[in-house]
């Protein structure tokens, strides 16, 4: 184990590296790669109790577990921030139980767990994403039987999903699913691309890095490989749109990012703010540099 | 219409639409189908009738492609005018028929419409399927099917729940027919109904039927429906068809035992 991690915190010991066992490790990584060989295809495995509850991002747990090895650099973000008490934690966990590098940088990490958001800072080759996912199946809302969504898949029955977005345009005006918005990977299979916002959908779009996704509940796993194509299901006269604000980042000034609403005070007066927090610090630092 | 688009016409009216040989599924000895043979042609109502537990609705699964017989044959005839063979028919064929070219009307439209998605969603489900991804025009042709169902088209957006019977039954039908199919299957369409909605619906789907040239399979034990809308009849007792024939001969002239007495039964008020 290198020294870095033995100053953040002691590695555990009794522990197997990364808290799994190597055969489950493997078991995984066939999975992996069945995943990554028919993207956007839900890969069964047989899920492991981890530490946490469900719910709480034991799929992307076990798939980091799996993937990961003494020379990575892990990042964990949850609704875009590195401090929040989900990220912390697993990060801890892996850097006790792995010895891993821990980051919060998104240029630096090699792997970046993440619950949904994908960071603003575009990523580069060799980099591996992997998703917690809730429910997997695109097609549950509509149709409650496993059987019958895997056939549904199987034989490219899409139709329903655009019933989906029709029901949206009848109700609201517009398409008013904001999140896990169906994505069509590589032309083949309809995939739920997490609880990401639609303004993230455009990133799965040709990236350069791998995509995991583990679904830790619902025991399924899925990958995008490096540029593969993604498209947001949309209708010709309704097209497919990202969020947009009026506001600025109020802390870095960003207009390009994805912005939280935060209330202030009791008056209700709001400030928005980048949900990526080391985005957020980069532009600041630099905004510093350019002071000096 | 030209000379030849008419000779066209009269082959392909003159060519069965669906054909039916020694179809067979049996639950046990006299329970299920057994030993059904018809041809179908295009524009004709087949009429299903007999008692409960005679066979009709296990008759109308093995015709429809539900479930698997154990010996028999049922051969479609495609728009493109190819013979389909539809149990050694891959299942995304015949999935790809029921909602394109076929159409199934339920016995309860609880099992046939999708009970949370609005009204215009369930008759634009069939169309989303084929692929049309333009709202506008998906829209256009719900406010249509509505009107032609006879339900207000202001009603569009309301779920199938807040619908009466009667107008579930026909929203059903509606999302059946969206697509223009050839041939569509019909399981005691009118059971549950109160008897003045039940004649509603049935003089709605008499004008459908003829106007859109429609071939209809209808299983039934009501009689007067029947006589309403189907061409020929087939009467099933016990697994077995015992009488077949046009509708006005079995029901004015009932050969078979079973027919008279299934005639001489209907309530005179």
């Amino acid at each position: 184990m290198n020294a870095q991690a033995q100053t953040q915190y002691a590695t555990e010991v009794g522990y197997n590296f990364a808290y799994l066992d190597e055969q489950t490790k493997r078991m995984i990584r066939r999975g992996l790669l069945k995943a990554v060989a028919i993207p956007g295809y839900q890969v069964p495995f047989g899920g492991r109790e981890m530490p946490l509850p469900y719910g709480w991002g034991t799929g992307g747990m076990q798939l980091t577990a799996a993937i990961l090895g003494s020379e990575d650099v892990l990042k964990v973000i949850d609704q875009g921030a590195d401090d929040t008490t989900n990220a912390v934690s697993i990060r801890r966990f892996f850097a006790r139980t792995a010895g891993v590098r821990t980051t919060t940088r998104t240029p630096e990490a090699t792997v970046i767990q993440t619950r949904h958001r994908i960071p603003e800072t575009a990523l580069h080759g060799g980099q591996i994403m992997v998703y917690q996912v809730p429910i997997p199946e695109p097609l549950r809302f509509i149709e409650p039987s496993e059987t019958e969504t895997r056939t549904m898949h199987a034989l490219e029955d899409y139709g329903v999903m655009h019933v989906k977005l029709y029901e949206d345009i009848a109700t609201f005006g517009h398409i008013a699913t904001s999140y896990a918005y169906p994505v069509t990977v590589d032309k083949r299979y309809v995939m739920d691309p997490s609880p990401i916002p639609k303004f993230d959908n455009p990133k799965l779009h040709m990236s350069p890095a791998l995509m995991l996704f583990g679904a830790g509940r619902e025991k399924r796993l899925y990958a995008v490989p490096p540029y593969t194509q993604v498209v947001s299901l949309d209708f010709e006269d309704h097209p497919f749109e990202i969020q947009r604000w009026d506001e600025c980042c109020a802390f870095c000034g960003s207009a390009d990012s994805y912005l939280d609403e935060l209330i202030v005070d009791d008056a209700g007066s709001k400030r928005f703010v980048c949900s990526d927090t080391d985005y957020c610090m980069q532009r600041r630092d630099l905004e510093e540099e350019g002071e000096q | 219409m030209s000379a030849a688009e008419q000779l066209q016409l009269s082959s392909e009216l003159a060519q069965p639409l669906f054909s039916v040989r020694d179809l067979t599924r049996l639950y046990g000895p006299d329970k299920g189908c057994q030993g059904v043979s018809f041809d179908l042609y295009p524009g004709e109502v087949l009429g299903i009738v007999g008692e409960s537990g005679s066979g009709k609705s296990t008759l109308l699964s093995l015709l429809s492609g539900r479930c698997l017989p154990d010996r028999g044959t049922v051969s479609y005839r495609d728009t493109a005018g190819h013979w389909l063979d539809l149990y050694s028919a891959s299942e995304a064929q015949r999935r790809t028929l029921l909602r394109t070219e076929w159409g199934f009307v339920e016995q309860n439209p609880r099992d046939g419409l999708r009970m949370g998605v609005s009204a215009g969603a369930n008759i634009g489900e069939r169309l989303m399927a084929q692929g049309v991804r333009h709202y506008g025009e998906l829209r256009a042709a719900g406010l249509d099917w509505l009107r032609q169902v006879e339900i207000d088209p202001a009603r569009i957006d309301d779920l199938p729940r807040t619908f009466s019977g009667g107008m579930q039954q026909r929203l059903q039908i509606a999302r059946n027919l969206v697509s223009s199919p050839r041939l569509i299957f019909m399981d005691e369409p009118t059971g549950g109904l109160d008897v003045s909605v039940q004649a509603r619906l049935l003089d709605l789907l008499r004008g459908l039927v003829r106007e859109l040239d429609l071939a209809v399979v209808i299983v039934t034990h009501d009689l007067a429906v029947a006589r309403l809308l189907a061409d020929r009849l087939m009467v099933m007792r016990r697994s077995r068809v015992v009488e077949a024939g046009l509708t006005d001969q079995i029901l004015d002239d009932p050969q078979h035992p079973y027919s008279q007495l299934l005639v001489s039964s209907v309530l005179q008020p």
